[in-house]
């Protein structure tokens, strides 16, 4: 048959690659800087974009959708055309991607310093941008697909399977978890609500991970390993195994993140079987992309590329061992809510991610500008630098974790609390908070190492735009004679809608009975909707970042209930939109912060002088000033329309009510400054501060209420 | 969506729900595990190579392989 010529674009994945390493840098600089800020709280002192639980999403959004999100384009922008013989079906398009793709990333830059955020992790985003993202990855998508569909070859290799499988989850999980009902243009709330909420968020979250992280980048290696060590994969068949299994299996695991929760315990369960489960599809792409190298360590030893390669699929194993176990329950009791957690991913995002990207970086510069590397030498220093840093990062976080929970947990003889004060299981870990700078900051380095390697490759070589290539065309119309999985491979449609089929049905088993059996989310007569300056207080909560450092979810353990008050109850959060349970305690659970019989409870004036300097009221609290809190007045122009659109998701205010909203906030307010003021503290009632006490002292205070009847009934 | 709500509200015996999803998938697992066992070992080792393809000099290899 005739050879048909064709062209590959490398102007598209030139692009994405030097994006990637910027926004790396970027990503990892601001992880940095908030390490930092947790030893040395006061750094940026009264700035406010500066702070902690702004920049903290900031650097999760940074480097899952900009650095790993710009590595994935990198990558499928090169092997997609070169695997199916043909060019991307659209060069505007991936224009249109890659620009768009960057443009978020800054409207994320922006908006999340400036604190406007949703608060659910890794979905911080607010409605305009997650819009942008679903239309921007639709773009991406039908550019994946149509390329597959005009393709040259028969069958469509395995690292296409996991592209295609990327777009089509990752666009459900966006959507899902993104329905918000806007107020303005800044602020939006969820349609769901408090435990069903938190199960759509950690489905979605989970899945983040898997979706994003990890199958774009098992693509990434079934494409870049064979080509670095210049031999196939493994095993084939293996992947084909693993690919299905991981997909089908991924999905269901997000509950894992909620054990112990509030969440009914089969929806925990089910997320610990399947988690377990995940062990061996993860395992299996593992053992393929190691044992691909199989006759080639000789080379392993030389070449950058393939130790980077090495250490990131050992590190994707480790952390895939690892996840699973974090999902027993028994362990989790340990692990949650503590650094073990934060050292845990980023085995996942230093190791897996980072390394992957960096030896596709030193594998394609190359071959982009047609010449060598600059200089093997530097490159080999930033694998080491890499790995140390990644394990200098790590292995205190591991021993912070285990501390912080063992002290926790730890009763005297008496049946007392050990370590009554949650500052002592603080200070106890900060020297392990200053080796994980020490580690963040090797890890940095290399990368600047690599920067300047990538430039000085750039400089001597010169560009080329468009490689050549010929192929047979396709013949569509030929009957097909294979069968089975081979056929499959042949209708990327079909394998679309099959991959989206896999997906949908472990999230529909967990969503439809949690959404729709009353059961699962006991209500409780005494829980109430917020007065409207607890909602602007909480909605500054959330504008803060707080929930980045403060749970607010009792788990039912002995320790718990002792040091917090009692566990957190499903029907407790049917008003959280969106929900706050946290992932991390760097400072206490605040689930009853407000209940005045707990140990806990701390008057109005000291809030107002925490605020304004946390050290001043506990010597050595890692927490942040908020002087802008006191400063600011509260914005009540939009108070209206929360409460209209609270009113229109079925929260149950009386008749009206929004129309008497300003002047219920205003008589709240009132009343607290005035207690502040009696106290001898000179406070207005239009300050931040007073809203965002009133939702503190509100907190886990209803199942306390004696009496079951409205607080708006005067109103 | 009242009435979708409803119906699914009075869904009887929910709580199977996850069982026949695990079995569903269970069962493709088995299918697939079969058909892949079954797969012709020289058609395998062609697609293991499609990304190694460009880096041999003749594209003549891959025009005959795809016939």
């Amino acid at each position: 048959m005739e050879l048909q010529k064709f062209t590959y674009d490398n102007r598209l994945s030139s692009l994405f690659l030097k994006a990637t390493i910027l926004w790396g840098l970027v990503g990892m600089l601001v992880g940095l800087t908030i390490a930092i800020e947790l030893i040395w709280p006061t750094m940026t002192n009264g700035i406010s974009w500066l702070s902690f639980g702004r920049l903290r999403p900031l650097h999760t959004n940074a480097v899952i959708f900009a650095f790993v999100g710009n590595g994935m384009f990198t990558a499928i922008y090169y092997s997609t055309p070169r695997l199916l013989k043909t060019p991307m079906y659209s060069e505007l398009l991936g224009r249109i991607h890659f620009w768009g793709w960057q443009l978020i990333i800054v409207a994320a830059a922006i908006t999340l310093p400036l604190g406007i955020s949703v608060s659910k992790e890794y979905a911080e985003l607010e409605w305009p941008i997650d819009i942008a993202i679903a239309l921007v990855w639709v773009v991406f998508g039908i550019n994946l697909i149509m390329t597959t569909v005009k393709r040259r070859v028969k069958h469509i290799y395995v690292a296409i399977w996991f592209y295609i499988a990327t777009f089509v989850t990752v666009a459900v999980l966006h959507i899902v978890n993104s329905i918000n009902l806007p107020v303005s243009f800044f602020k939006s709330y969820p349609v769901y609500a408090g435990v069903q909420d938190a199960l759509v968020q950690w489905w979605y979250g989970h899945n983040a991970v898997a979706f994003f992280l990890t199958t774009p980048y098992l693509g990434l290696m079934y494409y870049f390993i064979p080509k670095a060590a210049n031999r196939p994969i493994y095993s084939y068949k293996l992947s084909i195994i693993h690919f299905w299994a991981l997909i089908f299996i991924y999905i269901w695991a997000g509950p894992h993140h909620l054990l112990y929760s509030a969440l009914p315990d089969w929806a925990q369960a089910l997320g610990v079987v399947f988690s377990i489960m995940l062990i061996a599809p993860s395992w299996g792409g593992m053992i393929n992309g190691l044992l691909t190298l199989r006759g080639a360590w000789d080379k392993v030893r030389e070449d950058p590329v393939l130790k980077m390669f090495v250490v990131g699929v050992t590190a994707y194993g480790m952390a895939t061992f690892e996840g699973p176990m974090l999902s027993l329950k028994s362990v989790n009791a340990i692990s949650h809510f503590t650094d073990w957690t934060i050292a845990h991913v980023h085995i996942g995002a230093l190791g897996w991610n980072g390394m992957l990207t960096f030896g596709m970086i030193y594998w394609l510069l190359p071959r982009l500008y047609k010449t060598k590397l600059f200089s093997i030498k530097l490159a080999n220093a930033h694998f080491w630098l890499a790995t140390t840093g990644m394990l200098f990062f790590a292995i205190p976080l591991y021993f912070a974790g285990f501390t912080q929970s063992l002290m926790w947990k730890e009763f005297t003889e008496e049946g007392f609390l050990k370590y009554p004060n949650f500052i002592e299981t603080v200070t106890q870990i900060l020297p392990m908070y200053w080796i994980r700078v020490l580690g963040g900051t090797l890890y940095i380095t290399g990368v600047i190492l690599m920067i300047y390697n990538a430039v000085k490759t750039i400089k001597q070589g010169s560009f080329i735009p468009e490689e050549q290539d010929e192929a047979p065309a396709l013949d569509i119309r030929k009957p097909n004679p294979d069968k089975g999985h081979r056929r499959l491979e042949g209708k990327p449609v079909l394998f679309t809608v099959l991959s989206l089929v896999a997906i949908l049905i472990g999230g529909l088993v967990e969503f439809i009975p949690m959404f729709m059996i009353k059961s699962n989310v006991p209500t409780i007569a005494s829980v109430q909707p917020y007065t409207p300056l607890e909602l602007e207080g909480r909605d500054i909560y959330i504008r803060e970042g707080c929930y980045t450092c403060h749970s607010q979810m009792i788990r039912p353990f002995r320790s718990e209930v002792e040091r917090y008050g009692d566990y957190t109850k499903a029907g407790e959060t049917v008003y959280d939109r969106p929900f706050q349970f946290g992932s991390k305690r760097t400072g206490p659970d605040l689930a009853r912060e407000g209940v005045k019989t707990s140990r806990n409870y701390k008057p109005d004036a000291w809030h107002y002088n925490h605020f304004m300097s946390p050290q001043k009221m506990v010597a050595e609290s890692i927490m942040p000033p908020y002087p802008w809190i006191i400063e600011n007045d509260l914005n009540t122009s939009t108070t209206a329309g929360k409460i209209r659109a609270m009113m229109k998701l079925g929260v149950p205010y009386p008749d009206g009510f929004d129309t008497k909203a300003l002047d219920h906030l205003q008589k709240q307010a009132n009343q607290i400054a005035q207690g502040l003021r009696d106290g001898g503290i000179d406070v207005e009632d239009q300050k931040e501060v007073i809203a965002l006490i009133a939702y503190i002292q509100r907190l886990g205070t209803d199942i306390h209420r004696e009496s079951n009847e409205s607080i708006f009934s005067e109103n | 969506m009242k009435i979708v709500t409803n119906a699914l509200e009075n869904i009887a015996n929910i709580q199977i729900f996850p069982i026949l999803g695990l079995l569903i998938f269970l069962v493709f697992f088995i299918i697939m595990i079969y058909r892949v066992v079954k797969m012709d070992r020289n058609e395998v080792d062609e697609i293991s190579r499609l990304p190694l393809e460009k880096d041999q000099t003749e594209p003549k290899s891959y025009a005959e392989s795809s016939h």
